[in-house]
C-alpha cells in the first residue's frame, strides 16, 4: 500500500486549530449539493447542517441520494456544485485521503475488508506502524488494535483473518476502523443493517462517547426505533432532494414515512393467516464441525419459520448448510419426504429450493454485470433456456414486472447493478430468487437496507407465497420483523437449537432469553 | 417506461431517465482506425507508398494473425471466467505435427505413419486418405488437452496460471517427442488446400481467416446468447454469487477450457495446413499474443470482463502492427520493441476511458 496515505499527526492538528479560529455553529454545513448521474439525478440542490456533539439521521427511500451525498462528503465522488463549509471555513474535497485529512471518516454500506488480511492489517492499512529498517512493525500494530478495541469494548482477536469473521463482526471492525481516524465527523451509512439487538446496542455506547468528545456523527438508516433512540435532529430526502430538518424529539414515526415517501404506510408486518400444509423439509441433527450441531426442525408448506439467534449462534450457517453452500459433515436433509444429500446449490435448487444470502455484496450481486443478468441468473437453471440459447425477450418481461413490483429505482434494466443504491441491489437480489418459483425459500436477511415502503412489500409478498403454499425460513436480526411474520421462530445459541416457539407464545423476551442461554 | 404502479400507490421515477449507451468496442475500434491512419501518414511520408490501399497487404495484414485470433477467441472465453490459458502456443505446435502426420502423402518415403514403430498400429491407412481424418483429429485433440486443463484446475483447484503452465511445458516436450524433433513434411494437397487463398471480387481470401471469423461468430453467439455464455460471465464476475445461484463451477470451467482447447487445436489444423508441415517449434508465443489481442480488445484479467468483438479488433490490431513495421521497414528487432509498448498502451487508452467514464 502507498505510504502517502499515512495522514500526519501534524496535519490533523493544524486542521484543528483553524477550526477552533473560525468557530461556527455547525461542524459541517453543506448546501446546493447537486450531482448527475447518467440518466440519474441523484442529488437536486440538496442541504444538511450537522452540529458538533449531536447525531443526525439521514433518512429516505432507496435511491433518495443518502449514499451519494456521503460519498462526496468523504472525496469519492465530485458534486457537480454545492458549498461545503467544515468549522466554519469553505473547503473542496479532492479525493478519499484529503477528507480523512480534514477528519471526515466514513464506514460505507457495504463492507470493504480485504479478506485474506488480518483484522489488525485491514485497520491499519497504509498507517502501518513502521520498525526498524522501515518494515512493518506487526506487534505494535496489533498492540494498537487491541487498545482501540478495549477502548471500544470489542472482543475479536487482531490477528484472526477478516474471511474468517461473520458479517457483524466484519461491520465492527469496520466500525473500529472509522473510529480510529479519531476524525470529527463520523459518516456512518446503515451501520446496523446487519447487527443484532446486542452488538446495536453496543454501537450505541460507542456513538454516546464519541458525542460526549464532540464529533459530529451523520447516521443513515431505514430502522425508525433506532432513530429515536440514538439521533439528535434528522433530515429527509425523497427523490434526491432535500425534504426537510427536525430535532427528533419533536417528530413521529409516521411524520417521518410521510416525508420520505409522500404517503401513508400502515401495517408493518402483514403475515395473514395461510393454510399450513404438509412438512417439505426436515432437518435431523444437522452438524457442521465446530459451527453447529445437532440442528433438527420441520419446516410446513404455508408456514414462515423465523430463525432468531444471537450473532455467532449459526443461524446463517444452518442455512447454507440447508442450500448445500457448506455440506453438512453429518446428518440428514429430507425433502419433501425423501433424504436428500444437498451437496451442492445446483443440488438444491433442483429441489425446489431457493437462498437469498445475507452478503449481497460477496456473495450476492455480480457486480460488474447488469440489472437484467443479476436478476435472471438463478432461473436459467430451469427455465427460459430452449436449446442453449436463453429467451432474452420473456426474461425481460418477468424480470421487469417484478422489479417494478418492488419498486426499483433505475432508469432501467440494462444499468450496471454497482450503480444501484443498496436497497435497490437487495431488491434485485429478491427478484432472482423469486423469479425461479421457489417451493423452499430460505431468506437471510431479507429487508436488509430496504426502505419502509418495499419493506412493506416485501412482506406482502412473503405473506402471498405462504399463503400459496411455499415454505420460508426467514432469517432476521430484526426482532419486530421475526415476531410478525414468524408462524414458529427456531431460536439458536451457540449453533444449537434452544427452543422452537409458536407464534402465540413467541415475545421478545422469551427469545432473546432462549438465544443468550 | 410508462410510470410504474403497484398496490402501494404510485411509483416515483422522478428524475430517472433511459441512458444511451455506446458500446464497449468503438473505442478499442477508433484505436485500430488510428493506428491504421498513423501508418497511412507515415507512409507516404516514409516509403512515398499508401499502406492501406494495397489489396495484397490488407489479406496479409488478417491472415498473419487469423491463427492467433483462432486461439485469442478461447482464450477470450477463459479470461472472462477470470482464468488464463498459456498452453494454446505449444498445443498448437503438437497438435499441427500429428495433424500433419495424418495428412502426409505416400510420396514422401519417411511419412511418420510408414514408420515401423506407428506402422504396427495400421496407421498407415490415414497415409494418402481424406482431409477430414486430420481435421477431426486435430480439433478432438486440442478439446482433450483443454477438457485436462479444466479438469485439472476444477478438480484440484490450482490456479488456472499454474496448470496451463504445466500442459504449456508438456505439450511443448509432446511436439518435439513426436518425432524426435523431425519436421513432418510433404502434406495432402487436399489438406494443403485449406491453407490457402481463394478469389473474392479480386482480393486473395486467405481461408484460414474465413475459419477465424465463423469460429468468432460462433462463439460471439455462445457468449451472448446462450446460457453457457451467461455462466462464463457470472463465473468470473463473482464465483461465490455464481455458486449460490446454482452454477456447477467445476463442470462449467471444464466446458470453457475444452472449448479453448479445441479453438487450439483447430489453429493448429490451419497452421499446418498454411505451412504444409508440422513443425515442433510452430506456434512458439502464440499464447500471449491470443492473450494480448483479448485484452487489448476489452477483456480483465480479474473476469467478468470481456468480448469477442473486442477480441477480433484486438487481433487485427496486432495485424495492422506487424504489417505497419514491416512496410515501414522497421527491423524485426525494434518491431518487438515497440510492439510490446503498443499493446500497453492500447490497454492503458481503454482503462482510462472507462475510469473517466465511471468518475464521472
Ligand atoms: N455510480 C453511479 N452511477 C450511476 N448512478 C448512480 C451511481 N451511484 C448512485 N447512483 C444512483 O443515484 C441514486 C441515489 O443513490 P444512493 O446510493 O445515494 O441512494 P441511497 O439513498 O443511499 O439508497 P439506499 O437506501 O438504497 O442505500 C440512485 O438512483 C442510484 O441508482
Ligand atoms: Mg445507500
Amino acid at each position: 500500500m502507498a505510504r502517502s496515505q499515512v495522514i500526519s499527526p501534524q496535519t490533523m492538528q493544524a486542521v484543528r486549530n483553524s477550526g477552533a479560529v473560525a468557530q461556527s455553529e455547525y461542524l459541517l454545513e453543506v448546501k446546493d449539493v447537486r450531482k448527475e448521474f447518467p440518466g440519474v439525478v441523484a442529488l437536486d440542490n440538496v442541504e444538511l447542517r450537522l452540529r458538533r456533539g449531536t447525531v443526525h439521521a439521514l433518512m429516505g427511500e432507496n435511491g433518495a441520494g443518502k449514499s451519494t451525498l456521503m460519498k462526496i462528503l468523504a472525496g469519492i465522488y465530485t458534486p457537480d456544485s454545492g458549498i461545503f463549509r467544515l468549522r466554519g471555513q469553505e473547503i473542496r474535497l479532492k479525493n478519499p485521503l484529503d477528507a480523512l485529512e480534514n477528519g471526515i471518516a466514513m464506514i460505507h454500506q457495504e463492507l470493504n475488508l480485504m479478506a485474506p488480511m488480518t483484522v489488525s492489517e485491514n485497520i491499519w492499512i497504509g498507517r502501518e506502524p513502521s520498525g526498524r529498517f522501515g518494515l512493518i512493525d506487526h506487534a505494535e500494530m496489533n498492540r494498537r488494535t487491541e487498545a482501540l478495541f478495549e477502548r471500544l469494548g470489542i472482543e475479536i482477536d487482531p490477528e484472526i483473518r477478516v474471511g474468517k469473521l461473520s458479517v457483524a463482526n466484519r461491520q465492527m471492525v469496520e466500525i473500529a476502523k472509522a473510529v480510529s481516524f479519531d476524525s470529527d465527523v463520523l459518516i456512518m451509512d446503515e451501520p446496523t443493517s446487519a447487527l443484532t439487538d446486542k452488538e446495536v446496542s453496543h454501537l450505541f455506547r460507542i456513538i454516546r462517547s464519541l458525542k460526549a468528545d464532540g464529533k459530529g456523527i451523520i447516521y443513515i438508516t431505514h430502522k425508525m426505533n433506532e432513530l429515536f433512540e440514538i439521533a439528535d435532529e434528522v433530515s429527509v430526502f425523497r427523490d434526491g432532494k432535500y425534504i426537510a430538518t427536525h430535532n427528533s424529539v419533536d417528530v413521529t414515526r409516521d411524520d417521518i414515512i410521510r416525508m420520505m415517501v409522500g404517503r401513508e404506510i400502515t401495517q408493518m408486518f402483514p403475515k395473514e393467516a395461510a393454510t399450513i400444509g404438509d412438512i417439505v423439509l426436515s432437518v435431523r441433527d444437522l452438524t457442521l464441525n465446530g459451527i453447529f450441531k445437532d440442528v433438527s426442525f420441520d419446516l410446513r408448506a404455508g408456514e414462515v419459520l423465523g430463525f432468531a439467534g444471537l450473532v455467532g449462534s449459526g443461524r446463517s450457517n444452518v442455512a447454507e448448510t440447508i442450500f448445500g453452500v457448506t455440506p453438512a459433515n453429518a446428518g440428514t436433509i429430507e425433502l419433501f419426504g425423501k433424504q436428500v444429500v444437498v451437496s451442492s446449490p445446483s443440488v438444491a435448487m433442483r429441489h425446489g429450493m431457493a437462498f437469498l444470502t445475507e452478503d449481497r455484496k460477496e456473495t450476492g450481486c455480480f457486480l460488474l454485470l447488469d440489472i437484467q443478468e443479476n436478476a435472471q441468473m438463478a432461473v436459467l437453471q430451469q427455465r427460459y433456456v430452449r436449446f442453449g440459447f436463453v429467451q432474452q425477450e420473456k426474461l425481460r418481461k418477468e424480470a421487469d414486472e417484478m422489479a417494478n413490483r418492488l419498486r426499483v429505482r433505475t432508469p432501467d434494466m440494462a444499468e450496471p447493478i454497482i450503480n444501484l443504491s443498496g436497497g435497490n441491489q437487495q431488491k434485485v437480489l429478491i427478484c432472482r430468487w423469486l423469479m425461479t418459483n421457489p417451493r423452499i425459500l430460505i431468506l437471510d436477511e431479507p429487508t436488509r437496507g430496504i426502505d419502509v415502503g418495499a419493506k412493506a412489500e416485501i412482506h406482502r409478498l412473503i405473506s402471498q407465497l405462504a399463503g400459496q403454499g411455499v415454505a420460508i425460513i426467514m432469517i432476521s436480526s430484526e426482532m419486530p420483523e421475526v415476531l410478525g411474520m414468524s408462524d414458529r421462530v427456531v431460536v439458536l445459541h451457540e449453533g444449537r437449537v434452544t427452543g422452537i416457539l409458536d407464534r402465540a407464545e413467541a415475545d421478545q423476551v422469551k427469545i432473546m432469553e432462549l438465544a443468550s442461554r | 417506461m410508462s410510470e410504474a404502479t403497484n398496490e402501494l400507490g404510485n411509483t416515483s421515477k422522478t428524475g430517472l431517465k433511459k441512458v444511451r449507451r455506446i458500446p464497449p468496442e468503438l473505442s478499442i475500434l477508433l484505436v485500430l482506425i488510428g493506428i491504421a491512419l498513423i501508418f497511412e501518414v507515415m507512409g507516404w511520408y516514409v516509403v512515398g507508398d499508401s499502406f492501406l490501399a494495397n489489396k495484397q497487404r490488407l489479406s496479409i495484414i488478417v491472415l498473419q494473425v487469423a491463427v492467433t485470433g483462432i486461439i485469442a477467441v478461447g482464450v477470450t472465453q477463459v479470461i472472462i471466467t477470470g482464468g488464463v490459458d498459456l498452453s494454446s502456443g505449444s498445443m498448437v505446435g503438437f497438435i499441427a505435427m500429428v495433424v500433419a502426420s495424418f495428412a502426409q502423402t505416400s510420396l514422401n518415403a519417411r511419412a511418420v505413419f510408414l514408420q515401423p514403430e506407428y506402422a504396427q498400429f495400421g496407421l498407415s491407412w490415414f497415409i494418402d486418405s481424406s482431409p477430414l481424418w486430420p481435421i477431426l483429429v486435430g480439433i478432438l485433440l486440442g478439446a482433450f488437452l483443454g477438457y485436462l486443463n479444466g479438469l485439472v484446475i476444477a478438480k484440484t483447484g490450482i490456479p488456472p496460471f499454474i496448470a496451463t503452465l504445466g500442459m504449456m511445458v508438456s505439450a511443448r516436450g509432446l511436439a518435439k517427442w513426436y518425432t524426435e524433433g523431425q519436421p513432418v513434411a510433404l502434406l495432402n494437397e487436399n489438406f494443403t488446400w485449406l491453407g490457402q487463398s481463394f478469389n473474392l471480387w479480386g482480393f486473395p481470401v486467405p481461408r484460414t481467416v474465413i475459419v477465424f471469423f465463423i469460429v468468432a461468430i460462433i462463439c460471439h453467439v455462445a457468449l451472448s446468447y446462450t446460457r453457457y455464455g451467461k455462466f462464463t460471465y457470472a463465473i468470473g464476475a463473482n464465483p461465490q454469487a455464481a455458486r449460490v445461484s446454482g452454477i456447477d463451477i467445476g463442470k462449467h470451467l471444464i466446458k470453457v477450457y475444452a472449448v479453448a482447447g479445441l479453438l487450439s487445436g483447430l489453429a493448429g489444423v490451419m497452421l499446418a495446413a498454411r505451412a504444409q508441415s508440422g513443425q515442433p517449434n510452430m506456434g512458439i508465443s502464440f499464447e500471449l499474443d491470443a492473450i494480448a489481442a483479448a485484452v487489448i480488445g476489452g477483456a480483465s484479467l480479474t473476469g467478468g470482463v470481456g468480448r469477442i468483438t473486442g477480441t477480433v479488433i484486438g487481433t487485427i490490431i496486432l495485424g495492422v502492427v506487424t504489417s505497419g513495421f514491416t512496410f515501414l521497414k522497421v527491423g524485426a528487432y525494434y518491431q518487438e520493441i515497440v510492439k510490446g509498448a503498443i499493446i500497453v498502451a492500447a490497454v492503458v487508452i481503454d482503462v482510462y476511458r472507462q475510469r473517466k467514464k465511471s468518475r464521472a
